[in-house]
């Protein structure tokens, strides 16, 4: 048979594929089944959060960060509140602290839960979503019952967290954290050694340590690779520094390996949360300086100053003294951080959001090339990639 | 905590902090190119020059006692009242050092900036999203499209003189079939309350306060 030259074909996925997790359009260059160049366009979720928090108080600003990454809320509140406390320079009482590193836990395990399953389900095993989003469920109910909200909590402030727990709630993540390790290794009969999982995952989307670190990766992606850096341990904020926990490194940098980071990642939170619901001390949950945090509903009856002051806070808000700053913390994606200009005023001048998806959304065209059209829904499943924070 | 380990916080006056002996290191590094450094809150702020930003950054990522090896974000603030309008910023990351590093520099409006994709590729995505967000041009930039917005949008949502609510709407038009852009038209004026107190905020003088003045 006569020699025939194949006509590159340019193809669309997305922007309303199931396995683009969201809202992305990969435009794709192929040569026959391989694919030579993958150009992701994003923005189509980009609401204008940055600019809108120029135009909010401090605290006010803090409920976008909830719909960044919307897989797991508090962890970008987290950034939040850290940035503005250390602007503003406020102590955070050690039972708030543990209340943040507890839920903040529970958003890791929230969002690698939902991360494992829809890959698994990207790659043709349906049984670990249906599984695995009756924990999410549970672990929705226990935002709920701290905050009252499922989703959208707004539950870190500046200066702690905005109510202390209900009675009884401790107990029940207790509860809760000693039936999950049985959920883990269920899912895992179903997918560490299944042949089929493996054939899609392992060495493809092979990163390695120096690219990995070029392009800007970080969190379990980092990890994968075989870099041991994680913000808990080598730049702990609040209470971290007193948690006994391992950071889990893959060799391989591939699909497989994130998988298996991330699996282990779920098991080291269980630590980490089992320590805080076993050492949560007594006291208040928000700092007492009025300046700032807001004074209690009781106090608000007796004291005109308590008055004043909520209805000062929930007005103009606080000002926060000129300057700038970078605050990161370890979100179960990656580093996230928040670059804060602020101008002495009530609003911040400038806030630059930074995204561990972007960086892994930028590396897609890395990742995908000269691999077969099927891998890219395998890599984009494995970066963990959330829309609402890719395209702010 | 591995941040703010400042001289005063950790009361031993005689040994200075890591950042402190970093940042002597690297006026012997960049000599001319440095052109001011302090440590704010534990982490270091460099400011260079334009022209100099490529091999500021280069001899910082290949220095083997620098070693910053992650650049992890790149962004801009717009001062529009500024003779230079927009500061750009680098975060860099030393993961040898534990240590995080601000670069800025002072870019004017129209002013190119060198590309810093050749030495770390991570910043490719965020000079595109700079350029669409504040219009400022990196030369030498290997695909230098809008990132965020729409395809056809016209300004930079992130300069102060773009009003928050835009210039443009969407719709679906039924009878064009397609969406097509529209003027904003809002139903109510947009809402910009100033909460300053006139006890903080205000400057001018409130009838009455020369009274308070001459008699002390």
């Amino acid at each position: 048979m006569a020699e025939m030259q194949i006509k590159p074909i340019t193809m669309n996925f997305g922007p309303q594929h199931p396995a683009a997790h969201g809202v992305l359009r990969l435009v794709l260059e192929m040569d026959g089944e391989v694919i030579e160049r993958a150009d992701p366009h994003i923005g189509l979720l980009h609401r204008g959060t940055e600019k809108l928090i120029e135009h909010k108080t401090y605290l006010q600003a803090l409920p976008y960060f909830d719909r960044l990454d919307y897989v797991s809320p508090m962890n970008q509140e987290h950034a939040w509140a850290l940035a503005v406390e250390k602007a503003v320079g406020i102590e955070v009482p050690l039972r708030g602290q543990y209340i943040r590193v507890l839920y903040c836990e529970i958003g890791r395990i929230l969002n690698h839960v939902m991360n494992l399953t829809t890959f698994a389900i990207d790659v043709g095993a349906m049984t670990p979503l249906l599984w695995g989003f009756e924990e999410r469920e549970q672990l929705m109910g226990f935002y709920e019952r701290a905050c009252g909200a499922r989703l959208h909590a707004a539950y870190f402030r500046p200066g702690g967290v905005h109510q202390d727990l209900p009675d009884g709630l401790l107990d029940e993540i207790g509860n809760w954290a000693e039936r999950f390790p049985s959920f883990v290794s269920d899912m895992e009969t179903l997918l560490t050694e299944n042949r089929i999982f493996k054939q899609r995952t392992v060495d493809i989307g092979v990163i390695t340590e120096e690219a990995a670190l070029d392009l800007g990766m970080t969190g379990p992606c980092l990890r994968a690779s075989g870099v041991a850096w994680d913000l808990r341990k080598s730049q702990p904020y609040d209470v971290y520094s007193e948690m006994d926990f391992d950071i889990p490194v893959g060799k391989t940098g591939d699909c497989y390996a994130r998988y298996l980071v991330r699996i282990e990642e779920m098991r080291q939170s269980l630590r980490i949360i089992r320590q805080c619901i076993d050492n949560m001390p007594d006291g208040p949950v928000l700092a007492e300086n009025n300046k700032v945090t807001p004074p209690k509903r009781g106090d608000m009856k007796n004291s005109m100053e308590a008055l004043i002051h909520h209805f000062k806070l929930y007005t103009e808000g606080f000002h926060v003294p000129e300057g700038d700053s970078y605050t990161a913390v370890e979100a179960p994606k990656g580093e996230f951080g928040v670059y804060l200009v602020a101008d002495g005023s009530n609003k911040p001048y400038r806030c630059k959001i930074r995204a561990p998806g972007f960086y892994f959304m930028a590396a897609v065209d890395y990742l995908s090339r000269g691999h077969m059209l099927a891998d890219s829904v395998a890599i984009i499943g494995s970066l963990d990639v959330v829309f609402g924070e890719i395209d702010r | 905590m591995t941040e703010a380990t400042e001289t005063s916080e950790t009361g031993i006056a005689d040994v200075p902090s890591p950042q402190a002996l970093m940042i002597d290191h690297l006026r012997n590094l960049l000599g001319d190119m440095l052109e001011d450094a302090s440590v704010h809150q534990g982490q270091i702020v460099l400011r260079t020059g334009v022209t100099s930003i490529v091999a500021t950054l280069t001899a910082l990522r290949d220095d083997q006692h620098a070693a910053f090896n992650q650049m992890i974000d790149l962004t801009a603030v717009d001062y529009p009242e500024r003779p230079d309008r927009f500061e750009m910023v680098y975060v860099l990351l030393s993961m040898r050092n534990n240590m995080r590093m601000r670069v800025m520099v002072s870019v004017g409006e129209g002013q190119a900036v060198p590309s810093i994709t050749q030495v770390y590729s991570s910043a490719n995505w965020p000079e595109r999203e700079a350029w669409d967000m504040f219009g400022i041009f990196f030369a030498g930039h290997p695909d230098l499209r809008r990132l965020l917005t729409d395809y056809g949008f016209e300004g930079h949502p992130l300069r102060k003189d773009f009003p928050l609510t835009g210039h443009v709407e969407v719709r679906y038009d039924d009878t064009l079939r397609r969406v097509v852009n529209e003027p904003v038209s809002l139903v109510q004026e947009f809402r910009d309350f100033d909460f300053l107190s006139p006890w903080e905020g205000m400057q001018a003088n409130i009838p009455g306060d020369e009274k308070a003045s001459k008699d002390g």
